[in-house]
């Protein structure tokens, strides 16, 4: 049985009637690499904050399932699903700049949760963070550990939130577009790193990107969504030799291509997206029936 | 995003058209104070002396809201009360508003030595506290109505004159000032023309709140004795003379203490839903 | 480096502005009509008796004059003598002037539990019932000033349900053991509670009244950088880690969000100390500003000018302390 199975999960935005996510369903097995591609809007990053329980108050959950390691999520009282996320999720957030505490130094918010939520000894998390600092190259360590935010680059940072994502050697961590805010020069280091710190410590990877190219070097298997509706879901190799759906084969003429960084691009076309929009409405209504 | 926007408008009307209605109502009252007040604020009579409002045992017929400790009638001072508390609210109001805006954008706009000058001003006064400072001026000039549109357009004004700065200085920023500018207008006038019309919805929910803020200066000089002549009926009068009599006539505070929280309160939630109606986000 | 000198520039503009408040303070109050010398003299006091006092005070001289004599006086600790009680300015203002520190202080107190507690209370509970009600509180809160409150308080709990003293500092009859006029502290370093509470019962109610619009101040504008602070990526962060909302709310959101609320009450604390002029008048309270009221009905310029000097003092002080507690808090600027 995979670790995390989504079932049927639908949302929307409250008091409203158009949907956000329609009937999602996706596995990630332990230790699987699995992307989560779609443009802007498509819901990808709603699904993260869904498992994690971080979607915004405007949003509310309609339906399906969440079953993180044989438990239900979406059943469990926010105290005790907040523990349990705690414990075995983590998530690298998108943007480095605001995602570490500005008044606070980084030691403790890598070991934080170590101590805190999981009763770690403060000696024992310390020699932990200080461990995983050096694992994502950080020079200095101790230096680093007593740093502000403010002091250090946003490479830096986001080495540091991927160290801290690390820390509590979770089963699941879903990178929510994790190189989207940074320069291009560091963002192939960045994915180099967190591709190996996955393959090191052997952690299903839920990686939420709009970018096929960064799909193809880092996952093993990936969902498309549009519209909050999953279009297809297959494996790295199938999907990149066979696209079953037009709209992924639209996507892929669309995404420069690292072999032919020089090739002709074309656009996705009006009317695939339409026939791709039709196709999720009738899914809707079938649904509804 | 959809959502909020009209819930704030639909939220907006009610407090708006309160407010405005309770502001009208104590209009007309004020204006209409000879005609519909039941008695003379003014006539004594001691054997009348503390009379409770209608509803209480003891209550003397025609005194609706009963009588202060030398036998006025509460709601007739009350009515009278008005005339004085709105027509500082209007003049008080207004002046200040025009100093203290001028001074704002000439600062806020011309830069350089005015600014410093009037910056320098605008420290000084923050360093005063505002009630004694207008409690010293009333003793300067003498208490009379003028003094104290005076007493509150001297402290008041660098309310005005500190926010329309900023706004100054932002709009004068702006790109179509410049153009303006190019376009070889004096700076006077690119003032007038160009930053007078944006700072404007600003100018004029400062201005409700001041009203309301004139209002409660009146009351405050006039509770500290120092108003216009003691006879005259004030709000701030006759709230100290209920502060006075508390536990014997609770009414001759009460009342007075309703009418003047139900206006001052207007007045801010008017300028408060004003400035929601002029902000151009929500807009 | 850059620190000191906007230190010492700041210093430099608060010299400005308190010898500006002198000027206008002395020159305004030369203009009062009414001889105060002859309101002193009983009736059928001679010419020659009113112009030796009136040489005493000074009051003779011109005005430029007269404010070089009371400048010079100034700068060696000399306010001059109160023209009423005949006691040194200086001694009298200090006498009254612990009064109405722990007046203020107490308000502020009182200001930033209450709003700090609507502005966490709201930010918990967002989207609910409460969040609105505290809401529509704080905006009510706001829009009445502190005189207002005064009276509302003295009704209720006066009155009404009269379970708070409504005027004076301290039950009258009570024997006083102090040697400082820090009456509420001291009560508390001699351990006699018995004084504290009735201190304080005489000072919660003029206290409230200050702080009630202080607090809705404090509580829309911490509620409102909180709820900007909750947005960011740190704070889903900590949620993701498994902390509670309330931990989320108090150890990660609350610190960063409380730096843009400490500069404005700041400069809210000195409108507070402003109030206390009516509202010690309000509770009859003894304390500086009461003081005030009393000297500028009685035309006692050397107490007058004292006192305003005093006050401004205290406000441009107050702005002062909290700039140098904002460059303090913010590692950003203390690193900088």
């Amino acid at each position: 049985m995979s670790f995390l199975s989504i079932r049927n999960l639908s949302a929307r935005l409250k008091g409203r009637p158009d949907q956000i996510l329609r009937r999602v369903s996706l596995e990630v097995a332990a230790g699987e690499v699995r992307g989560l591609v779609g443009e802007s809007g498509a819901g990808k990053s709603m699904i993260g904050k869904a498992i994690l329980g971080t979607l915004p108050q405007s949003v509310e959950i309609t339906g399906g399932q969440i079953i993180l390691d044989g438990t239900d999520l979406l059943s469990l009282p926010t105290a005790q699903r907040r523990t349990l996320i705690g414990a075995k999720c983590a998530l690298i957030p998108q943007d480095p700049l605001t995602a570490l505490n500005p008044s606070r130094r980084i030691g403790p918010q890598i070991t934080n949760r170590l101590v805190d939520i999981l009763h770690w000894t403060r000696a024992d998390a310390e020699k932990r963070a200080r461990d995983l600092l050096a694992e994502v190259q950080i020079p200095d360590p101790e230096r680093v550990m007593r740093s502000y935010p403010h002091e250090l680059s946003g490479g830096m940072r986001q080495r540091i939130l991927i160290a801290s994502a690390f820390a509590a050697e979770p089963k699941l961590i879903i990178a929510d577009e994790p190189t989207t805010a940074l320069d291009v020069t560091v963002q192939k280091q960045i994915l180099k790193l967190i591709a190996a710190m996955q393959a090191r410590h052997g952690t299903a990877l839920l990686f939420v990107t709009h970018d096929l190219g960064v799909v193809s070097k880092v996952c093993q298997s990936l969902s498309v969504l549009y519209a909050g509706y999953v279009l297809e879901d297959s494996t790295i190799p199938d999907f990149f030799h066979t696209p079953k759906h037009p709209y992924s084969r639209a996507l892929l003429a669309a995404t420069p291509k690292y072999t032919d960084p020089d090739g002709s691009l074309t656009p996705v076309s009006d009317a695939v997206i339409a026939a791709t929009r039709a196709e999720v409405e009738a899914a809707d209504r079938s649904a509804h029936v | 995003m959809l959502d909020g926007r009209s819930a704030i408008k639909r939220k907006l009307p009610t407090r708006l058209v309160l407010s405005a209605t309770w502001l009208t109502l104590l209009t007309l009252a004020a204006v209409f104070a000879p005609l519909i007040a039941p008695k003379d604020p003014l006539a004594q009579d001691l054997f009348l002396g503390q009379l409770p409002p209608f509803w209480v045992q003891g209550h003397e017929p025609g005194y609706l809201l009963g009588t202060d400790s030398l036998g006025r009638d509460v709601l007739s001072r009350i009515l009278y009360g008005a005339r004085l508390a709105l027509t500082v609210a209007l003049t008080a109001g207004t002046i200040t508003c025009i100093i203290g805006a001028t001074m704002g954008l000439l600062a806020g706009f011309l830069r350089g030595w005015v600014d410093i000058l009037i910056s320098r001003a605008i420290d000084i006064w923050m360093a005063f506290p505002p009630v004694l400072f207008s409690i010293l001026l009333i003793a300067v000039l003498g208490p009379s109505l003028t003094s104290i549109i005076i007493a509150i357009v001297v402290i008041d004004w660098t309310r005005f004159a500190r926010v329309i700065r900023a706004e100054a200085m932002t709009q004068g920023a702006m790109d179509y000032v410049a153009s303006a500018q190019v376009a070889g207008r004096t700076r006077l006038s690119t003032m007038i023309t160009e930053i007078l019309p944006n700072v404007l919805p600003t100018i004029v929910v400062l201005l409700t709140l001041e009203m309301g803020i004139s209002i409660i200066v009146e009351a405050i000089l006039s509770f500290v004795n120092l108003s216009i002549s003691t006879d005259d009926p004030t709000w701030g009068g006759m709230i100290a003379e209920g502060r006075a009599s508390i536990h014997q006539a609770w009414w001759v505070l009460v009342f007075p203490l309703i009418t003047l929280f139900l206006t001052v309160l207007s007045f801010s939630q008017l300028g408060e839903g004003l400035k929601d109606r002029f902000d151009p986000v929500l807009r | 480096m850059q620190f000191l000198q906007s230190v010492l520039l700041r210093l430099c503009t608060t010299l400005i502005t308190l010898a500006g408040v002198a000027v206008i303070v002395f020159f305004v109050i030369r203009v009062v009509p009414g001889n105060p010398i002859a309101m002193m003299l009983p009736p059928g006091a001679t010419e020659a008796d009113v112009a030796r006092l009136t040489a005493l005070y000074g009051l003779d001289k011109s005005i430029p004059q007269q404010f070089l004599i009371w400048v010079s006086g100034v700068l060696q600790g000399d306010f001059g003598t109160s023209i009423t009680t005949k006691q040194p300015v200086l001694q009298l203002v200090l006498s009254r002037l612990p009064a109405t520190l722990e007046l203020s202080v107490m308000a502020l107190i009182i200001a930033v539990i209450l709003g700090g507690f609507m502005a966490l209370t709201g930010t918990r509970l967002r989207g609910s019932k409460t969040e609105a009600a505290i809401d529509v509180g704080n905006g009510m809160a706001l829009s009445v000033p502190d005189f207002l409150w005064g009276l509302i308080l003295i009704l209720t709990f006066g009155v009404l349900i009269p379970i708070f003293h409504i005027s004076g500092r301290v039950t009258p009859s009570l024997p006083l053991p102090f040697t400082t006029n820090f009456y509420l502290t001291e009560s508390v370093l001699r351990l006699r509670f018995d004084l504290w509470l009735d201190i304080a019962a005489h000072m919660f109610m003029p206290a409230l009244a200050l702080a009630i619009p202080l607090a809705a101040i404090i509580g829309q504008l911490l509620k409102q950088s909180l709820k900007e602070t909750m947005h960011l990526d740190y704070v889903t962060l900590a949620r993701t880690k498994g902390y509670s909302e309330t931990h989320v709310i108090l150890r990660e959101a609350l610190p960063n969000a409380i730096l843009p609320t400490l500069t404005l009450v700041g400069v809210q604390f000195t409108f507070l100390i402003g109030g206390t002029v009516i509202i010690e008048r309000l509770f009859s309270y003894e304390g500086l500003g009461n003081m005030a009221i009393d000297a500028v009905i009685n035309r006692d310029l050397p107490l007058i000018q004292g006192i305003v000097i005093l006050f401004a003092v205290i406000f441009t002080g107050v702005n002062l302390l909290v700039d140098l507690t904002y460059a303090a808090l913010n590692p950003r600027l203390r690193h900088a």
